[in-house]
């Protein structure tokens, strides 16, 4: 790759360039992808810490059999309290938004995304929806108690915000969509002179094919949402059996989305661990265009399984075993991807700074949530797991072993590049033992307590549980107490003396090649490319 | 050579960009009804009979004048482009103009047509409706949510027709003059730096004059854009309803 930026020092970085206006509104009304990137950031992030401390109370709970801290509509609201805000604000929007705005222009050599106002639009979407999230809690009936799901009949017949809960949804997910289009065309039309499909970083092609998922999912998540309001507003009766309707209806429209949604969440998180490996292990990537089209293979066939969801729904046996079927073909790419990360290291010169530490406990995490997802994924062992903590512990080892892992190393990753300053490693590998550790301490007894009967979002249990849930209620703590220190010192790092290098680790794709932190419109001129992004070597295209 | 530095950072107009994201837009907004229309396929199925009789409640002839009135629509829109093309602004204008009255026209059938069926208490939650056999409840529960979702989209089209009408009315009245030792401002026209150099060798007047010409055309173009990507989102508003039309108001 030819880079012609060699004096880039001289031109402002996007952290002084405010555009026409200064100050916050120099921020909140700023269209530079670099700028919405952090802007998105500081939302998601503080809504993650907001959850993160939902979940403690929950885990506090449940530390003694009976009541502990709060009543049981209490516990209800908790639940689907940390459902929403984890899900719908923080893990879907997650990396796209924090990491994909401020990454894919400049990884593809691009000024900015296609649509840069439109790009603006959709975090103040994100952002009225947030708040219009935070209303419900406080107006009409107070918090919605449905779990994140908001399963129907209940969702019609509570007496709590159910309708602008689900409004605030469906603003969110418009924000989504509106997001997934600036990327496609963004991919489609600002490549670099010479940024081939096959050079681009894999990141970027993770993101196309989150983008994929994105438009065409979200709108379906629309229509039920809305269904739901409508339902509550006028009583249209579509999902309410009393009227003629049917609630199974809602739940495939709510799993056409939300399935596919779970591909929304990890595949970002492949991608910056696709990232990482390379860059740490000194090795191009094994299997690029493996990694590449396992990609596109897992947001296709991960539309065609929602169905696993509902395998005591009262689905037929056909449609069951077909569901079960696919459900088992989704993990092939899944496998590919794990095998490819792995095998990049292999004969690498391998460093372990924190990035990579976070990035190969993914590799751990993600396996174990993986794995399990076949003894939800086939019908027998469904049966019987279904609705238990199993399904919880399997689906936080995905979510936050994979992608809130990832999440982690990506901010580390890019930490110098955003900020242009430099971290201290110690205080962040005491915080990765806490997590690791905690972790660990947190889910993997859910595993236990699922298989010997637990069933999730119960308010009280019996006492043979009881030694399950004070293990994960210690390991609450200790995870906890990872996370927060992690905060503290990237709080802290903001502060640190300015001089980060260009390129600390030694990464070889275009956002190493600009200045630390980034210009206003990244390059001073649109780099020529002629290699392939993971080229560490000098080889070339192979 | 460098781009000069102008004050908007983003001037970049793409013509295929902008279509493709209209395009993947308009299949957000096909998935949006498509939720709707599976809705409709399921619950058909479920109660063939009722949905046979509710259907003959409404009214084909209102149906069949507002269905000619969308395609009529769309070919104005379509005429409305063309005209722009052609660089006949005030063609165009009318022509957008009169699309959106349509629109407007459709809006006020479908006022009447849903004021009738309150009138007969045909609505979700009325207490006659109450009385009918489910299927009908859901039938009406559909009819209200699949013309209802349509209808804000005619609104927000004719919203949409309006802004752009007045952007296209209102004349381009600037007339850059071009400071002869300003080269670099006419690199941003495109190709118009032989024109430049032309330019230069003969009259500075020379200059303004093919200036404001290219900018004219510059503008109409990026007006063309916004109108027929207006002109796409108007047409999928007019296609949805052509599948509404059979389903709601024809098959029994």
């Amino acid at each position: 790759m030819s880079h012609s930026n060699a004096d880039g020092g001289a031109l402002p970085s996007y952290l002084e360039v405010s555009g026409r206006r200064t100050g916050i509104l120099g921020w909140i009304l700023s269209t530079d992808h670099k700028r919405i990137g952090i802007l998105y950031m500081s939302l998601i992030l503080g809504f993650f810490l907001v959850a993160l401390c939902i979940g403690l109370l929950m885990r506090l709970e449940l530390l003694l059999p009976g009541p502990t801290i709060v009543q049981p509509n209490t516990y209800n609201a908790l639940f689907t309290l940390h459902g929403v805000i984890m899900i719908f604000l923080f893990i879907v929007p997650g990396i796209p938004a924090m990491f994909g705005n401020f990454f894919l222009p400049i990884q593809i050599g691009a000024k900015d995304v296609s649509f840069p106002r439109l790009n603006l639009a959709s975090w103040w979407l994100y952002a009225i929806g947030a708040i219009m999230a935070l209303l419900s809690l406080f107006t009409g009936g107070g918090v919605p108690d449905t779990g994140w799901t908001f399963y129907v009949p209940f969702s019609l017949r509570t007496g709590t915000n159910v309708p602008l809960a689900v409004l605030a949804v469906f603003v969110m997910g418009f924000s989504s969509i509106l997001t997934g289009l600036n990327f496609i065309t963004t991919i489609h039309r600002l490549r670099a002179p010479g940024m081939s499909w096959f050079r681009m970083p894999l990141f970027v092609w993770s993101l196309y094919a989150t983008a994929w998922i994105q438009i065409l999912a979200t709108p379906i998540l629309g229509i039920t949402v809305l269904l739901v309001f409508l339902e509550r507003l006028f009583g249209i009766g579509l999902f309410d059996p009393a009227k003629g309707g049917d609630p199974l209806l809602y739940q495939h429209l709510f799993w056409i989305y939300s399935h596919p949604a779970v591909y929304i969440m990890i595949l970002p998180a492949m991608g910056v661990i696709s990232e990482i490996f390379p860059t740490f292990a000194k090795q191009k990537i094994f299997g690029y265009k493996a990694i590449a089209f396992s990609s596109l293979a897992i947001a296709f066939v991960g539309y065609l399984v929602w169905g696993h969801h509902m395998f005591t729904s009262g689905i037929s046996d056909t449609s069951r075993w077909i569901f079960s079927l696919l459900t088992f073909i989704v993990a092939v790419p899944s496998g590919i991807k794990v095998f490819n990360w792995v095998a990049t290291l292999y004969k690498g010169a391998i460093e372990v700074p924190p990035p990579m530490l976070f990035a190969l406990s993914f590799i751990f995490l993600f396996s174990i949530g993986g794995l399990t997802g076949f003894v939800v994924g086939a019908l027998a062992t469904d049966i019987h797991i279904h609705d238990t903590y199993f399904v919880v512990a399997h689906f936080h080892y995905v979510m936050f072993g994979g992608v809130g892992i990832a999440i982690f190393a990506a901010l580390l990753y890019w930490f110098p590049k955003m900020f242009g300053r430099m971290f201290r490693y110690r205080p962040f590998f005491i915080s990765w033992v806490f997590i690791f550790v905690g972790f660990n301490t947190l889910y993997f007894p859910m595993f236990i307590m699922g298989w010997l009967g637990m069933p999730r979002r119960y308010y009280d249990y019996m006492p043979e549980f009881q030694i399950w849930h004070q293990i994960s209620t210690v390991g609450s703590w200790l995870l906890a107490t990872g996370v927060f220190i992690f905060f503290i010192y990237f709080v802290k790092s903001l502060r640190a003396p300015r001089g980060a290098p260009d390129n600390p680790w030694g990464g070889t794709t275009l956002e190493w090649r600009v200045p630390s932190p980034p210009p206003a419109e990244n390059f001073i001129e649109i780099p020529t490319v002629t290699a392939g992004p993971y080229d560490h070597h000098g080889e070339g295209d192979a | 050579m460098s781009t000069a530095t102008l004050h908007e950072p983003h001037v970049h107009v793409d013509a295929t960009g902008a279509k493709i994201a209209m395009w993947l837009f308009l299949f957000t907004e096909l998935l949006l009804f498509g939720g709707l229309f599976l809705a409709y396929a399921v619950f058909r199925t479920y109660y063939p009979a009722d949905f046979h009789y509710a259907t003959t409640t409404l009214s084909v002839s209102i149906g069949a004048l507002n269905t000619a009135l969308l395609l009529t629509s769309s070919l104005t829109m379509v005429l409305s482009v063309a005209a722009l093309e052609r660089l006949n602004r005030r063609l165009s204008v009318i022509l957008l103009g009169v699309t959106a009255l349509l629109g407007i026209l459709f809006l006020v059938n479908k006022y009447f047509e849903w004021s009738a069926k309150f009138h007969h208490g045909l609505y979700p939650g009325s207490q006659d409706l109450a009385l009918h056999p489910d299927g009908e409840k859901v039938f009406y529960g559909l009819y209200f949510t699949m013309t209802g979702l349509h209808g804000v989209h005619v609104l927000v089209g004719v919203g949409v027709l309006a802004v752009i009408l007045a952007m296209i009315a209102r004349r381009p009245r600037r007339t850059v003059s071009v400071p002869i030792a300003a080269p670099t401002a006419l690199a941003l026209q495109g190709d118009s730096g032989p024109l430049w150099h032309q330019a230069a060798d003969a009259q500075l007047d020379a200059v303004d004059v093919t200036l404001v010409y290219r900018e004219n055309e510059a503008v109409a173009h990026r007006q063309l854009i916004k109108l027929e990507n207006a002109g796409l989102y108007w047409h999928l508003v007019d296609v949805i309803w052509i599948f509404l039309f059979p389903l709601l108001y024809l098959i029994s």
